[in-house]
């Protein structure tokens, strides 16, 4: 106590106040992303466990397990879940490291990374429907060479999507999760000395590829790595995108999950926190098997600093490295140009390239009723945005998010638990707490996804910032908050702006929770899309696949035109 | 001192007392006045399936004339699976939320209606019969508006419309006489037809109801199926179904190895080509395809001369509902000859009427005479018998033995 009120006495008084801040903010973030989590946590286990008073559950039995082993095919469910989850974060990270490795610094990386925002606005409900409308046998690419190349006039009985290995779902998942990590990564870059360590490998005689693998890589890994495990939890635990591109027999485990928990028969409740306790434990197999795969990959990459071998010409590889992200970027924006057809076409049978005649039916009987959804799906986005951005900037002022901090870890605790595995309980302890389906705790569950994307999508510029304005400024006397206020928060507009487009995008892309913790009643575009997907009716999946990537797009081209009407006299400022 | 207080006390509880008996009052349905009044300004959440966007505007229909008639406004929860909505009402229930629920009104039967009364979810005791629109409805010709599934419903659900299982195909592309009349029939078409038929994937509730539609066509006792499962008996019962399951799966779109998700998408294979013989629980929606551009209008129907299966579908109230009143006036609405007018004309949505033309006015019987189907919907009188729906522990069991056997087809 002593020794306290003495440091307080020769510090200076603004880094006290700053100290209490700092634990207020952390603390805060701390509480609303963990309490939450670990509370559903204890929702799911209990069920799992027998204990679920309204249908008679009170003892605690393992039962709810014995039977979750007997059901049918569980091992293939949980194999493909697994294994899909794996590839998929592989070829996504992959990608990722050799586009990074052969081009960062280049004019292709930057016309590269103007497409990540548009690619991750697209939800991933659309870009499934996108591309299994592309790659059906029924599909645009099918149309495109029948009957004049195949000689088919009725589609060919062949089973894609929904293959049994599910390899169109892995294309999926990678064309959806390389965006994601290609973001992270860029946030990252301004952290390792890239320039120097390439010139340095260079003047070695190492290839652009091989140098940056041996010299840059290990650093870069290092601060991607939560994030690659929360695309791993995410791909090893995905529903929608299973739903429209997995294998349907058997299904994978979360979508056999979310069926067991929409059963009329209300004792499968049981068997489905069961269930929800055996995803985990499948992220959690896959999370290890990462591990283990981390060190082998360590191990061949000193193999390879230690071989000698300079591999100075490595064109083929970057160029294919850079197909592989062209090509995966032009899935999605193909998929969005198919939907887009579909939302307007009359009759459109196979093997026509093109709509036989084209309509705005579609549009005009949705437009009246999706009014109400999008200006919902608006406002609670820009609101949990919004609250996600501000908190995100405080934690970056604070500068909480050094590696291997706590709160690094809780900050992804969303992300890595899957949504499954805590959203229900989430919803029964909300109900016990009599909390009603407000949409004031819809944007706070809202905010416990978003803030993990804000704060990774601003950090980047903001550790890149030039920190000799604030030093200038500091030397004028201004205080620490009139520097954040007046120079560093004006510089990053841009990023800021860039982060509430990111956190608005999910905000708008989340359905179970929203459907869950709104009680059905707090209407968003997304919600709306999958119940209306339910329908089959790619008219109708088109148009609202389509509403639901142009709203998280206008957020976008929103971040990037407001800077250029603030910044039209300042030209510094302008990219 | 300690008087007045106990005054003030009971001056305080007592109109608390009094409204709470007029709540009590007001939802019941045989004092019809009371109900409007207290329905007025309420906000009825009716869940609903939302797959399909005519049904969608129809709802919303329904929902403009009750809050213009009576102030009672109508949002419509659209759900991907109607479970959701008893799932809702559980998790309520299991909270302890016993009143002010969620959810006002569901769209149910069968087996969640069963599930639904069983656990004691539903707004009980019978308020269905005493809802005044109730004497229309056709209870002597329809046996399914008051047995759901062989499940009595006792007042506990009101009917909404009726179902009837018919196939569509597309004239352009088959011809008439090659039509299946029976399921075995349907085996042979598969047969010199392969990958050209599909059902969809149980547990969706068309998929399982052709596996019913097999079953009854197929078990060698139909008795049997009015009934529970007998679990002692059950797989000499299936036997027959599950041979021609084994028989009918290599020859199936895809081989079996995936099915259509549901019936709207396997209109969107019929249409793509892809299958040539599809069904619904809806005579009209062939002609509602055509009429939005979905189906060319080749399109036709066809029913087996032995009878398909047929049911009825209905609105339930929860036992915690919020606007229990305002949900009794939408269902009553739900079942006034111009509601269910306007629902049987296909150019709408096409859903068969659940009232008896026998006691309805001159001028409404007209009216639904006057009703164009279609051309690729069958009037009533050519759409066959109706084969009665098994119980629904059938459907639960056929469903989990499918799962077994055939859920790794790949």
């Amino acid at each position: 106590m002593g020794r306290q009120t003495e440091d307080n006495r020769n510090w200076p008084q603004s880094k006290g106040t700053a100290m209490t801040r700092r634990f207020a903010v952390s603390g805060f973030v701390l509480a609303l992303l963990g309490l939450p989590v670990l509370a559903g946590l204890a929702g799911t286990i209990g069920p799992a466990f027998g204990y679920l008073p309204a249908i008679g559950g009170n003892g605690f039995t393992f039962e709810h397990f014995a039977a979750l082993a007997t059901q049918p095919h569980l091992m293939r469910s949980s194999m493909v879940s697994l294994t899909a989850g794996i590839v998929a974060t592989g070829i996504s990270l992959v990608m990722v490291m050799l586009f990074t490795a052969g081009y960062a610094g280049t004019r292709m990386f930057s016309r590269i990374q103007h497409l990540v925002s548009p690619l991750l606005a697209v939800p991933h409900a659309a870009a499934a429907f996108g591309l299994a409308f592309l790659v059906a046998p029924s599909g645009l690419a099918m149309r495109l060479v029948s009957p004049g190349l195949t000689g088919y006039t009725s589609p060919p009985d062949w089973l894609v999507p929904q293959d049994p290995l599910g390899l169109t779902m892995i294309v999926g998942l990678v064309v959806k999760e390389m965006p994601f990590l290609f973001l992270v990564t860029l946030a990252a870059l301004p952290q390792v000395p890239l320039a120097q360590t390439r010139h340095m490998t260079a003047n070695l005689g190492y290839g652009r590829i091989r140098g940056f693998l041996i010299a840059s890589w290990p650093l870069l890994y290092r601060q991607i790595r939560l994030p690659v495990f929360a695309v791993l939890a995410y791909t090893s635990s995905v529903v929608d995108m299973a739903m429209i591109l997995g294998p349907a027999l058997p299904a994978p485990l979360p979508v056999r999950l979310t069926q067991w928990m929409a059963d009329s028969d209300l004792r499968m409740r049981f068997l489905a926190s069961a269930g929800a306790l055996l995803q985990l434990v499948l992220t959690m197999t896959a999370v290890a098997f990462w591990l283990i795969a981390e060190r082998a990959g360590a191990f061949v990459l000193k193999r390879m600093s230690g071989s000698g071998i300079r591999q100075p010409d490595d064109r083929t590889i970057r160029r294919i490295a850079c197909a592989a992200m062209a090509v995966s970027a032009a899935f999605v924006f193909l998929g969005v140009l198919v939907l887009f057809m579909w939302s307007v076409a009359g009759l459109w049978p196979f093997p026509s390239l093109l709509p036989h005649d084209i309509t705005l039916q579609p549009w005009m009987r949705a437009f009246p009723q999706a009014v109400a959804p999008v200006v919902t799906t608006i406002t609670l986005a820009g609101a949990s945005a919004a609250a996600a951005l501000l908190l995100a900037i405080g934690l970056l002022w604070q500068d909480d998010l050094r590696a291997g901090g706590a709160l690094r870890f809780v900050l992804y605790l969303p992300l890595i638990v899957p949504q499954l595995c805590f959203v229900f309980g989430l919803q029964i302890l909300g109900l016990a707490l009599g909390l009603e389906a407000s949409f004031l705790l819809l944007i706070f569950v809202h905010l416990i996804f978003v803030l993990p994307y804000v704060v990774l999508s601003l950090s980047q510029p903001w550790r890149a910032f030039d920190r000799r304005y604030e030093t200038v400024a500091a030397g004028l006397g201004k205080s620490p908050l009139q520097i954040l206020l007046r120079v560093r928060l004006p510089m990053l507009t841009r990023a800021c702006l860039t982060a509430f487009a990111v956190g608005f995008a999910v905000s708008a892309g989340l359905y179970l929770p929203t459907l869950l913790i709104g009680a059905g009643r707090i209407v968003t575009i997304t919600t709306e899309a999958v119940a209306l997907s339910a329908g089959g009716d790619r008219r109708t999946i088109g148009v609202y696949a389509l509403l639901q990537t142009l709203v998280p797009f206008i957020g976008f081209l929103i971040a990037s035109l407001v800077p250029h009407l603030l910044f039209r006299d300042r030209r510094a400022m302008r990219i | 001192m300690i008087t007045r207080r106990i005054f003030t006390t009971m001056a305080l509880l007592i109109p608390l007392a009094l409204s709470n008996i007029g709540a009590a009052r007001a939802t019941d349905a045989a004092n019809w006045d009371q109900v409007l009044a207290k329905a007025r300004g309420e906000t009825v959440y009716f869940n609903a399936w939302g797959g399909s966007e005519n049904i969608n505007a129809y709802i919303r229909w329904a929902g403009d004339e009750v809050k213009s008639r009576y102030g009672v406004t109508v949002v419509q929860v659209k759900l991907d699976d109607t479970a959701k909505a008893v799932t809702t009402v559980l998790a309520e229930k299991s909270a302890g939320r016993d009143a002010h629920g969620s959810v006002d009104l569901v769209w149910i039967n069968g087996e969640n209606f069963a599930a639904m009364k069983r656990q004691n979810l539903l707004l009980s005791p019978d308020w269905a019969t005493k809802l005044p629109n109730w004497g229309l409805v056709d209870i002597d010709n329809q046996p399914t508006v008051t047995t759901d599934f062989t499940i009595p419903t006792e007042g506990l659900e009101s009917p909404w419309g009726s179902a009837k299982l018919v196939f569509f195909y597309d004239e352009a592309r088959m011809a008439k006489k090659d039509l299946p009349d029976s399921a075995k029939d349907l085996l042979a078409f598969a047969k010199s037809h392969s990958g050209r038929f599909s059902y969809p994937q149980p547990p969706d509730f068309i998929g399982s109801s052709f596996l019913k539609q097999v079953l009854t066509e197929l078990i060698a006792d139909p008795e049997k199926l009015q009934k529970p499962v007998d679990g002692t008996t059950f797989e000499m019962d299936v036997a027959p179904l599950f041979a021609y399951l084994d028989q009918l799966h290599p020859l199936l779109w895809r081989k079996g190895k995936a099915f259509p998700q549901n019936y709207p998408d396997m209109k969107q294979k019929l249409a793509d080509g892809e299958l040539d013989i599809i069904f619904a629980f809806n005579p009209a929606e062939a002609s509602a395809g055509i009429a939005a551009g979905e189906l060319p209008d080749t399109v036709r129907s066809f029913v087996f001369s032995k009878g398909t299966l047929g049911n009825t579908h209905f609105v339930g109230i929860p036992y915690n509902a919020n606007a229990k009143a305002g949900a009794l006036v939408l269902a009553n609405f739900f079942l006034s000859p111009e509601a269910q007018m306007r629902k049987q004309d296909p150019t709408i949505w096409g859903d068969p009427t659940v009232l008896a033309m026998s006691k309805l006015s001159e001028k409404d019987r007209m009216a639904f005479a006057a009703i164009d189907l279609g051309v690729a919907t069958l009037p009533p009188e050519r759409l066959g018998p109706a084969l009665a729906e098994p119980h629904p522990d059938w459907m639960t069991r056929i469903e989990a033995e499918w799962i077994k056997r055939y859920g790794a087809a790949n």
